[in-house]
């Protein structure tokens, strides 16, 4: 395997040193979910401060599985999260991505959702609060095969941004070659509402606890239902804390 | 309680408040009435400290206190509330944890004691059991799908929760019909007509005040305040409309 270059689309926006330190990288975590079953996984990226932490995973949903991944990447000066899913007949995979990064962090979520067979459903939805001068990324592909119809695909990656130096990146990328389907994205990226904001403080809160409370707000709803749903908002309402 | 001094306030550029001087006492509900573009919203939101409404000069005297040297959560903690022409909906926070959250963050600054999610509760179910919303409507998003009535009751019902010394109230009277005015107009008088608290409402018209009577009424006009009289003036207004007694 070369290590990748900033040409290469899916490292576009990564930390091409930081890869580097750590290649070549181990194989990729594999998951499988058989037929008919059902799972669901968490997964915190909290590298240490100024640490590199790469998480790879290739994930197979049989005919009419059902997987559930709840991610968090906060930690490190570079974090990244990539999935690679196939999905066969009627198999339905959800994925609730938060990225919250400060000072120079870079943070990404790469995702690759293959529907290879008729009938699957698949439904991302990321939220990204980056401060600072912090860079947090959503690449997401969503590839339909020829012949899988009924596909139904969903991407919904909203970003804030709470400082002028702060970005963050989106990319959907929809490949189809069937005909008979439903893939669906947005995209947006924006800040505080200001009037929102002075309404809070004018009741008491403080500016921080102002901002904390509408972007736990934000971030929230991604975590409802998951697995340790209460150590992925905790983990996400310190790290927020942090950054207003 | 509240004493505005010769105060000038800009947005940008442009000069809205041009000297306005108005002394309110406690015990006191005082109304100012105007014409669109007389400076109202920009008086109170000076008085909340919006960011972007600059004082250039004068001074406002609360309870003792610097107000216009206060960050707006200071000035609430002092005990001031602003209740909004257009409450804000905030997508995701919950009432009871924004007032919650909001309650004890005064209480902190005062030197009080948090209230425990118990005691709120209790003191927050009074407060809407008295404006007619249910406990359902408190506990959803801050505003999110309320009505424009619901909203203005909404503000009432924190106010209530609130309670502060002086509250500024700006058009809270706008987008209600007649039933919600009373609701409204009593909660006013129930939370507010007390002897050591005051109430500056700020109105078009003088249908809330035949519920909340003023013991001052004041116009006005430009950036400052033209004419003073009491109750009766509200109704001289609405015979004579604005031009006739601002002129």
């Amino acid at each position: 395997m070369t290590l990748p270059t900033r040409r290469d689309e899916a490292w576009r926006y990564a930390d091409i040193d930081a890869v580097a330190r750590l290649w070549p990288l181990a194989a990729p975590t594999r998951i499988n979910v058989a037929a008919g079953d059902a799972a669901a996984r968490h997964l915190i990226v909290d590298a240490a401060q100024g640490a590199t932490e790469i998480r790879q995973f290739a994930i197979n949903l049989d005919k009419g599985a059902k997987f559930d991944f709840h991610v968090l990447a906060l930690g490190g000066a570079y974090g990244r999260i990539e999935l690679d899913v196939i999905l066969h007949e009627g198999a339905d995979f959800n994925l609730g991505g938060v990225i919250l990064g400060n000072d120079d962090q870079i943070l990404e979520i790469v995702t690759t959702v293959n529907h290879v067979e008729p009938g699957a459903t698949s439904n991302q939805t990321i939220r990204a609060v980056m401060a600072d001068k912090a860079t947090g990324t959503y690449l997401g592909k969503v590839a339909v095969a020829r012949g899988a119809q009924h596909t139904d695909s969903v991407q919904s990656f909203k970003a804030m941004l709470l400082g002028r130096a702060a970005t963050a990146n989106a990319k959907p990328e929809l490949e189809i070659y069937a005909d008979d389907v439903k893939c669906a994205h947005g995209a947006a990226i924006g800040e505080l509402d200001a009037m929102g904001l002075f309404y809070l403080e004018s009741r008491g809160l403080t500016p921080a606890d102002a901002k904390r409370l509408m972007l736990q707000a934000f971030v929230a709803g991604v975590f409802d239902g998951a697995e340790a749903e209460e150590a992925l908002q905790a983990a996400a309402l310190a790290k927020l804390g942090e950054l207003v | 309680m509240l004493n505005i001094n010769n105060l000038h306030t800009a947005i940008g550029d442009k000069e809205i408040l041009k000297g306005l001087s108005l002394k309110i006492n406690a015990g006191e509900i005082h109304a100012i009435m105007g014409p669109n573009g007389a400076g109202k919203s920009t008086l109170t939101y000076t008085l909340g400290g919006r960011p972007g409404y600059e004082v250039t000069s004068g001074a406002v005297e609360f309870d003792g206190q610097d107000l216009l040297a206060l960050a707006p959560h200071e000035r609430a903690a002092a005990g001031l509330f602003l209740g909004f022409q257009y409450p804000v909906e905030i997508p995701g926070v919950s009432n009871v944890q924004f007032l919650r959250e909001a309650l004890n963050a005064q209480r902190k600054l005062r030197g009080e004691a948090p209230l425990s999610g118990g005691e709120f509760l209790k003191v927050a179910r009074a407060q809407a059991d008295a404006m007619g919303m249910n406990m359902d409507m408190l506990k959803r998003p801050v505003n999110v799908g309320f009505s424009g009535g619901e909203k203005k009751r909404n503000e009432m019902v924190q106010m209530g929760i609130l309670d502060p010394k002086l509250a500024i109230l700006d058009e809270t009277d706008s987008g209600l019909d007649i039933d919600a005015l009373r609701v409204v107009g009593e909660g006013i008088n129930r939370v507010m007509r007390k002897p050591d608290k005051a109430v500056l409402l700020i109105t078009h018209y003088q249908r809330l005040l035949d519920y909340v009577q003023p013991d001052f009424v004041h116009v006005l006009a430009a950036g400052r305040i033209v004419k003073s009289g009491g109750p009766e003036l509200a109704l001289e207004l609405e015979r004579e409309g604005y031009a006739e007694i601002a002129a």
